[in-house]
């Protein structure tokens, strides 16, 4: 199998940088939030902030699950691991999270039944399989992967299957939005809106932002072009004063999202009345529980767990590189007590997290090309391992 | 977990609607179509897959381009493995199939 290796239209994208400097005002500085980690993770690996005059600046914001999960929700979940007759099933994303006593696969050297999925479908397969043993599937992420948890649920409860239950911790990006632009020290020009979240719930949630707050939207793509793109759109809109929600990412997100997920979602969970976002703290209604109906499927609701909420260390500075306040390196803990290997605060413990990304990313070599050399061939590089994944 | 894989439909169960057999770069697995059952796929369609559930219905442009990003952000291995982590058991082995064009 061999990969094209080069990115689309690399012309396209220089002409792209070029119009994004001839937009941005040099009298302002832009300050633009991607919300959704897995742009953060492209903006670094591609090195988009090069194309970037140093006038438009893009904050990372809170969309990677695995970072923003209370290290108390990773304590709750493990205490169950320790029951006998239990398997802890979940994403492989989890399995090096730290809890208070260890990470799930330190649970796993210690013995307990800890097994990595690829799908909560296949977590249910687990419990069809062992039916001597009950099977929690800890469940993370935003809606891209909720409706599939609910669709999973409604799987387990037509079966009747009674040793399965699921651990949610499912988020909802909208309230996290908006606790960022309630906060004080928090000053937005617009969002570069997520793509995958988008691929279900659509373009109108979003709406408010534009309408109430006078801040554009893009919702984009994941490659080097769609993002550039998504910065011209918003440029153009903040250059003509208006704000509104813009859908860049046709090819994949339609306006009104996918109506079977959100059916899904609708049947099976409902908003908690508050959840705790690492690094943001205590947001209201920005989190999804198992309604009442699905109790039987609800480990929180069928378990007893502790519940104790674990504070992140005082030095880890998080909330502030979340809020776009720090840069992730200005984080006192950054690249020394706190490392991709040795995650100490949140944004650190995925590769969608903007100070992993910050970390692994920001003193390679850009893979495009620094502007005005951008029709240059020889300037493309591709990662040794990402070749040899091509090969 | 965030990855989204482009898959092509090969068959559809015929046991359950709701369930096809997927091929992504040469590897079949079966994934959960209950997220499109609004408009099912049919095989020979692509599709975007999230933790083994069929999401979104796209060209087989776009799943090459997909599939060559995932490649760039160093995220190809990881695609392909949790391609291969999907189903525990009386699932298809691996065979070559259709393959993005080359």
């Amino acid at each position: 199998m061999k990969f094209v290796d080069e990115f689309r239209s690399p012309q396209l994208i220089a002409k792209t940088g070029e119009e994004i400097r001839r937009l941005a005002d040099p009298k302002r500085h832009y300050r633009i939030m991607e919300v959704c980690g897995g742009h953060t993770h492209a903006i670094y690996r591609f090195g988009l902030k090069d194309l970037l005059p140093s006038n438009v600046e893009l904050i990372h914001g809170p969309g990677c699950p695995v970072c923003v999960l209370p290290m108390g929700r990773i304590d709750d979940g493990l205490s169950l691991a320790a029951e006998p007759n239990f398997i802890f099933a979940a994403f492989g994303d989890m399995m090096r999270v730290p809890g208070t006593q260890g990470s799930p696969l330190e649970y796993k050297a210690r013995g307990m039944d800890v097994r990595i999925v690829y799908s909560p479908a296949d977590a249910l397969k687990l419990a069809r399989s062992n039916p001597e043993k009950h099977v929690m599937f800890f469940a993370i992420g935003f809606e891209t992967t909720a409706p599939s948890t609910a669709l999973t649920l409604m799987r387990a409860k037509a079966e009747g299957l009674r040793n399965f239950s699921v651990f949610c911790n499912h988020v909802t990006i909208i309230p996290a939005i908006r606790a960022i632009l309630d906060s004080p020290d928090m000053r937005l020009d617009g969002f570069v809106g997520p793509g995958h979240v988008s691929t279900v719930i659509g373009c109108r949630p979003y709406d408010w932002i534009a309408k109430d707050e006078g801040k554009p939207v893009v919702v984009s793509g994941f490659e080097p072009l769609d993002i550039l793109q998504s910065i011209v759109m918003l440029l153009r809109q903040l250059r003509s004063g208006k704000a509104k929600v813009e859908n860049q990412y046709k090819r994949v997100v339609l306006w009104e999202g996918n109506r079977a997920a959100l059916r899904a979602m609708a049947e099976v969970f409902e908003l908690r009345p508050y959840f705790e976002w690492r690094g943001l703290g205590f947001i209201s209604q920005s989190a999804l529980k198992i309604r009442a109906s699905y109790a039987e499927w609800d480990s929180e609701q069928r378990f007893s767990v502790p519940g104790v909420r674990v504070t992140d260390p005082k030095a880890a500075q998080c909330g502030e590189v979340l809020k776009g306040v720090l840069k992730p390196a200005q984080c006192k803990l950054f690249g020394r007590e706190c490392t991709p290997e040795q995650p100490v605060g949140a944004l650190m413990v995925s590769s969608e997290g903007s100070s992993a990304a910050y970390f692994n990313y920001e003193h390679r070599k850009p893979l495009l090309p620094k502007s005005g050399s951008a029709n240059r061939k020889s300037k493309w590089h591709m990662e040794p391992a990402a070749k040899r994944a091509a090969d | 977990m965030c990855l989204a894989i482009p898959a092509k439909i090969v068959e559809l169960d015929s046991q359950n609607a709701l369930q096809a057999i997927v091929d992504v770069v040469g590897v079949r697995r079966r994934v959960d179509l209950g997220l499109l059952q609004d408009a099912p796929p049919v095989p020979g369609d692509w599709v975007l897959i999230h933790v083994g559930f069929a999401m979104s219905k796209i060209s087989e442009a776009d799943a090459e381009d997909q599939m060559r990003m995932l490649t760039m952000l160093g995220e190809a291995e990881a695609a392909m493995q949790e391609v291969r982590g999907y189903g525990l058991e009386n699932e298809p082995q691996d065979q070559s199939g259709p393959r993005l064009k080359q």
